[in-house]
C-alpha cells in the first residue's frame, strides 16, 4: 500500500489538532461529530445485539431456555427500540453522512455546524432516556408502541422509552435539515447535481424523509403520552378512541423510516461497486432517480402493515398495488450495480465483499417483500417470522452490510490507517454465512405459522429455531472481529495515504486524515463522478 | 424432534390450497431472480477480476433499451402477482351466505368462543368439517389477532369494533389457534386449538355442551332486564322486529344497513346514528353490558327477523 510522503505526526489534521476532552465535546467539526456518533451508535449496537443474543438463546427451548415471557417481551422491545431508533436510523447518515457530505461536495463543513453538535446532544439525551427505561425495569411495548396496550394496559417504563424516541426524533430532523441545506447551498464550483456521487443523492432523499416523516412520529408519541397520562380518549375505545388510528399514524412515519435505514446503504453500494470495478456507474440517472422514487413512494405504502387490521379491503387493495411499485426502483438499482461489474476491473478488498454480499441479501430481502405486498399471502404470513426474516434481510443483510462496507471503505480516510484486509475479508464472509443461517430459517418458520414475539412456542418449531440461534452465534462472532481489528488499526495499522483504493471523489483528494478545513483551497470540479476512465488526477 | 421437514402447514381449509399455489409461484419468481443476480455476479466477478493494477476498463454510460427492459419485466410480473393476490384476497374475504356464525371475544390472555346454540368454550373451538363458519370477533381490552395457520386465515381482534373472518375446514383433526398480535405479558400463551369434527359428532358434542339457553334466549332475558321494551315495543323508539339485515333511514337522510356493528354502536353510543322520525332519547348502555352480553342482545334482535323470533313474539 502506498505510504504518504509526509508522516502523519508532522502534519496537523482534524484528529491531532487537539486532544482535550473539551475539544471533542464542544467540537463543531463535522468529522469529529461523525466520530462522536460512531462511538455512540457502536455502543447502542452492542446493547441491541446483546438483547438479540439473549432472545435467540431463550428460543432454543420451546418453553424458553432462559427467561420468563415478561422478560423476553422486554428483550425484544429493547432490541427493536435501540436498533431502529438508536442504531439503524442514525447509522449511515449521522456517521458517514456527517463525515462525507461536506467532503464530497468540496465544502469546509455542514451549513449549520453548531446545530450539528446540538443534534448529537439531543440524540444522546434520547438515548439516555431509553437506556434509563431499559435499565430501570424495562419496557415491553415492542418498538411499535401499539395502542391501547401501550396507553392503558402496560405498567412498564413506557413513558420514558416513548419520550426517548420522541427526543431522538428531533436529532434526526435537524440532521436531515442540515444535509439538505448543505447539499443545496455549499457545493464547490463545478459540482452540479448530476456530478454528485450517488451517495449524496441517497443521503438527500433520506434527509427529505427524515424532515417530512419524523414530525408525525413525534405527534403520535405525544398523543400516546396524552392518553397514558391524562386519559384523553384518542386511541383506546374504552375512553372513546380508535386503536386503528394509531396504526395509521405510526406507520405513516415508520414505513418511510425503513427507507431512512436502507436508502443510505444503497448510496454506499454505488460508491463501492464503482471503485472496486474501476468503472463509472451504469445508468447514473436511473440509479439517482430511483432513490428519489423510493423516497416518494415510501410515503404511500404504510397501509400494507394493516392488511389484517380490520381496515377496509379496498384500502388494502390500493396499498398492495402501491407497495408493489416500490419493487421497480429497487430492482433497477440491483440491475444497474450488476451491469456496472460488466467488463470492469474487479478487485476483492473487504469493502467490495460487503458490497457484493449486500446486493445478494438485498435482492433476497426485496423479493420476499413481494410476498408481503400480496394480499392473499400476507393474510397468512402477517405477524409471523416470515416478516421478521424479511425485514432483517433488508435491515441487517442490507443496511448493516452497507454500513459496514462503508465504514471499511472510508476507514483509511477517517483514521489515516489501514486495517488488516485478510481479517476484514474473513469477517465479511463470517457475517454473510452467519446472517443467512440466522434468518433464512425464519422465512420457513413464518410460512409454517410461527407468530413473532412468542417467548414460548409449540415444539414442532424447535428445529428451525435452533438453526436460527446457531446462525446468530456465528453472526455475533462476525460482528466482534471488526471491532477488534478496527480498534487495533488506529494505533498499529499501516499508514493509508490519501487514496488507498484509487477511488474518485473529492474526499480522496485531500490527505488522510483530512485537515480540519478539509481542503487547503476550495476544489473546482471539472468532471462527473466516477470518471474512472479519465486520466489519473494528481493527488495530495 | 425432526419428523420430516415440512415447508408448509397442513392444508385444512378450502382457502389453503389457493394461497399455497400463489406462494409457490412467488417462490419460483424469487428463486429465479436470486439465481440470475447471483450467477451474473459470480460470472462477472471471475471473468472481469483485476489482473493488473494498470488495467483501464472501458467506460460504459448505460443503455436505455436495457433499462426499459429491466423496468418492464419486473413491472409485468408484479402486475400479475398483484391481480392474482388481490382477486384471491377478495374471494377469501367474503363469507358464503350460508355460513354458520360463531362469536369470538379475545381478552388478555384467552379466547372465549360462543356458539349461537348457547355453548361457550375457552381456547378451544369445535367446528364441523365441510361447513362454512363465520366468526364475528371483538376484544375486551387490547388488540389481539385470531390466526389459524392450517386454514391460512388471520384477522385482528380489535376492541371497540367487530371484525369478521370465515373458513371452511376440509379436514378433521386439531389445528393451532394463535394470537398473532402482541398483546402483553402472556401473548405467547394466548393459544388454543380448533377441533374439526364430522358433522354428526359435532352435533353430539354441541348437544352435550348445552346447559343453559341459546345466545338469543339469553339476549331476550337481557332485553327484559334492561327494559329495552319500554321504548322499542311502544313506538317511542323504532321497532326492532324484522329490521336485521335491512336498510333503515337515518335522521340525517342517509341510510344504514342494520348489522352487528350498527347494533353494537346503537347500544353503546345511541346518538351516533338516529333512525329518522325518532327523537334522540335513548341512554347509553356503555359500561352496563359486557362484550359477551352485547353479542347476546344482537343474537336476540337477529332472531326477531327469523321465524323462531316471530313465533316467540
Amino acid at each position: 500500500m502506498a505510504t504518504a510522503a509526509v508522516g502523519p505526526e508532522t502534519r496537523v489534521d482534524y484528529l491531532n489538532v487537539d486532544y482535550g476532552i473539551k475539544s471533542w465535546l464542544l467540537t463543531t467539526d463535522h468529522k469529529r461529530i461523525a466520530l462522536l456518533y460512531l462511538v455512540s451508535i457502536t455502543l447502542f449496537f452492542f446493547v441491541g445485539g446483546a438483547a438479540a443474543a439473549l432472545m435467540r438463546l431463550n428460543l432454543i427451548e420451546p418453553n424458553g431456555a432462559l427467561v420468563e415471557p415478561a422478560t423476553y417481551n422486554k428483550l425484544f422491545s429493547t432490541h427493536g427500540i435501540i436498533m431502529v431508533f438508536f442504531f439503524m436510523i442514525p447509522s449511515i447518515p449521522a456517521v458517514l453522512g456527517n463525515f462525507l457530505v461536506p467532503m464530497m461536495i468540496g465544502a469546509r463543513d455542514l451549513a449549520f455546524p453548531r446545530l450539528n453538535l446540538l443534534s448529537w446532544y439531543i440524540f444522546m439525551a434520547g438515548g439516555a432516556l431509553c437506556m434509563y427505561a431499559v435499565i430501570g425495569g424495562g419496557v415491553d411495548t415492542g418498538w411499535t408502541f401499539y395502542t391501547p396496550l401501550s396507553t392503558t394496559y402496560l405498567n412498564t417504563n413506557v413513558m420514558s422509552a416513548a419520550l426517548g424516541v420522541f427526543v431522538a426524533g428531533f436529532s434526526s430532523i435537524l440532521t436531515g435539515l442540515n444535509f439538505v441545506v448543505t447539499i443545496h447551498k455549499m457545493r464547490a464550483p463545478g459540482m452540479t447535481w448530476f456530478r454528485m456521487p450517488l451517495f449524496l443523492w441517497a443521503i438527500y432523499a433520506t434527509s427529505i424523509i427524515q424532515i417530512l416523516g419524523t414530525p408525525v412520529l413525534a405527534i403520535t408519541l405525544a398523543l400516546v403520552g396524552l392518553e397514558r397520562l391524562f386519559h384523553v380518549g384518542i386511541f383506546d375505545p374504552a375512553v372513546g378512541g380508535d386503536p386503528i388510528l394509531f396504526q395509521h399514524l405510526f406507520w405513516f412515519y415508520s414505513h418511510p423510516a425503513v427507507y431512512i435505514m436502507i436508502l443510505p446503504s444503497l448510496g454506499v453500494i454505488s460508491e463501492l461497486v464503482t471503485c472496486f470495478a474501476k468503472k463509472r456507474i451504469f445508468g447514473y440517472s436511473f440509479v439517482a432517480f430511483s432513490s428519489v422514487a423510493i423516497a416518494a413512494i415510501s410515503f404511500l405504502v404504510w397501509g400494507h402493515h394493516m392488511f389484517v387490521s380490520g381496515q377496509s379491503i379496498y384500502a388494502g387493495i390500493i396499498f398492495s398495488g402501491l407497495s408493489f411499485a416500490v419493487a421497480i426502483p429497487s430492482a433497477i438499482k440491483v440491475f444497474n450495480w450488476t451491469a456496472t461489474l460488466y467488463k470492469g476491473s474487479i478487485s476483492y478488498q473487504a469493502p467490495m465483499l460487503y458490497a457484493l454480499g449486500f446486493i445478494g441479501l438485498f435482492t433476497m430481502g426485496g423479493l420476499t417483500g413481494l410476498f408481503l405486498a400480496t394480499l392473499a399471502v400476507d393474510t397468512h404470513v402477517h405477524d409471523t417470522y416470515f416478516v421478521v426474516g424479511h425485514f432483517h434481510y433488508i435491515m441487517v443483510g442490507g443496511a448493516v452490510m452497507g454500513y459496514l462496507g462503508g465504514i471499511h471503505f472510508w476507514w483509511p480516510k477517517i483514521t489515516g490507517r489501514l486495517y488488516p484486509d485478510g481479517w476484514a475479508r474473513l469477517a465479511a464472509a463470517i457475517i454473510f454465512i452467519g446472517f443467512n443461517l440466522t434468518f433464512f430459517p425464519q422465512y420457513m418458520l413464518g410460512y409454517l405459522g410461527m407468530p413473532r414475539r412468542y417467548a414460548i412456542y409449540p415444539p414442532e418449531f424447535q428445529v428451525l429455531n435452533v438453526m436460527s440461534s446457531a446462525g446468530a452465534s456465528i453472526l455475533g462472532v462476525g460482528y466482534l472481529i471488526p471491532l477488534v481489528y478496527m480498534i487495533w488499526s488506529i494505533r498499529y495499522g499501516p499508514v493509508a495515504g490519501p487514496n488507498p483504493w484509487g477511488a474518485k471523489g473529492l474526499e480522496w483528494q485531500t490527505p488522510s486524515p483530512p485537515p480540519t478545513e478539509n481542503f487547503p483551497e476550495t476544489p473546482v470540479v471539472t468532471e462527473e463522478a466516477y470518471a474512472y476512465g479519465a486520466k489519473e488526477v494528481a493527488v495530495g | 424432534m425432526w419428523q420430516g421437514f415440512p415447508i408448509r402447514p397442513d392444508q385444512a381449509s378450502t382457502i389453503a390450497r389457493g394461497v399455497d399455489y400463489l406462494y409457490y409461484f412467488l417462490t419460483a419468481i424469487d428463486l429465479f431472480f436470486t439465481a440470475v443476480i447471483f450467477l451474473t455476479i459470480f460470472y462477472f466477478a471471475l471473468r472481469y477480476r483485476r489482473r493488473s493494477e494498470k488495467e483501464q476498463p472501458p467506460q460504459i454510460e448505460g443503455n436505455i433499451p436495457l433499462e426499459l427492459l429491466w423496468t418492464a419485466i419486473p413491472l409485468g410480473l408484479v402486475v400479475i402477482v398483484f391481480l392474482w393476490g388481490t382477486s384471491l384476497f377478495i374471494q377469501n374475504s367474503r363469507p358464503p351466505a350460508a355460513a354458520a356464525e360463531i362469536f369470538v371475544v379475545g381478552k388478555q390472555w384467552m379466547w372465549k368462543l360462543q356458539h349461537p346454540e348457547g355453548v361457550a368454550e375457552i381456547n378451544e373451538l369445535h367446528v364441523p368439517v365441510n361447513r362454512p363458519i363465520k366468526l364475528t370477533m371483538t376484544s375486551e381490552d387490547v388488540i389481539h389477532d385470531f390466526s389459524v395457520p392450517a386454514f391460512r386465515v388471520k384477522k385482528d381482534v380489535v376492541p371497540g369494533m367487530y371484525t369478521t373472518l370465515w373458513f371452511e375446514a376440509t379436514k378433521t383433526g386439531s389445528f393451532h389457534l394463535f394470537c398473532d398480535q402482541y398483546c402483553g405479558t402472556n401473548h405467547s400463551l394466548m393459544r388454543g386449538e380448533v377441533i374439526v369434527m364430522e358433522p354428526p359428532e359435532y352435533e353430539q358434542w354441541l348437544s352435550g355442551g348445552i346447559r343453559g339457553e341459546s345466545m338469543a334466549q339469553a339476549g331476550a332475558k337481557l332485553y327484559d332486564q334492561l327494559a329495552c321494551i319500554t321504548c322499542h315495543g311502544t313506538g317511542k323508539g323504532p321497532s326492532l322486529s324484522g329490521v336485521y339485515g335491512k336498510p333503515v333511514k337515518l335522521s340525517d337522510g342517509s341510510t344504514v344497513v342494520v348489522d352487528d356493528a350498527y347494533l353494537r354502536e346503537s347500544v353503546l353510543y345511541p346518538s351516533a346514528k338516529i333512525v329518522a322520525g325518532y327523537p334522540p332519547l335513548m341512554p347509553t348502555f356503555k359500561g352496563q353490558v359486557t362484550e359477551d352480553q352485547l353479542l347476546q342482545l344482537i343474537a336476540y334482535i337477529k332472531s326477531l327477523s327469523s321465524e323462531e323470533g316471530k313465533a316467540r313474539k
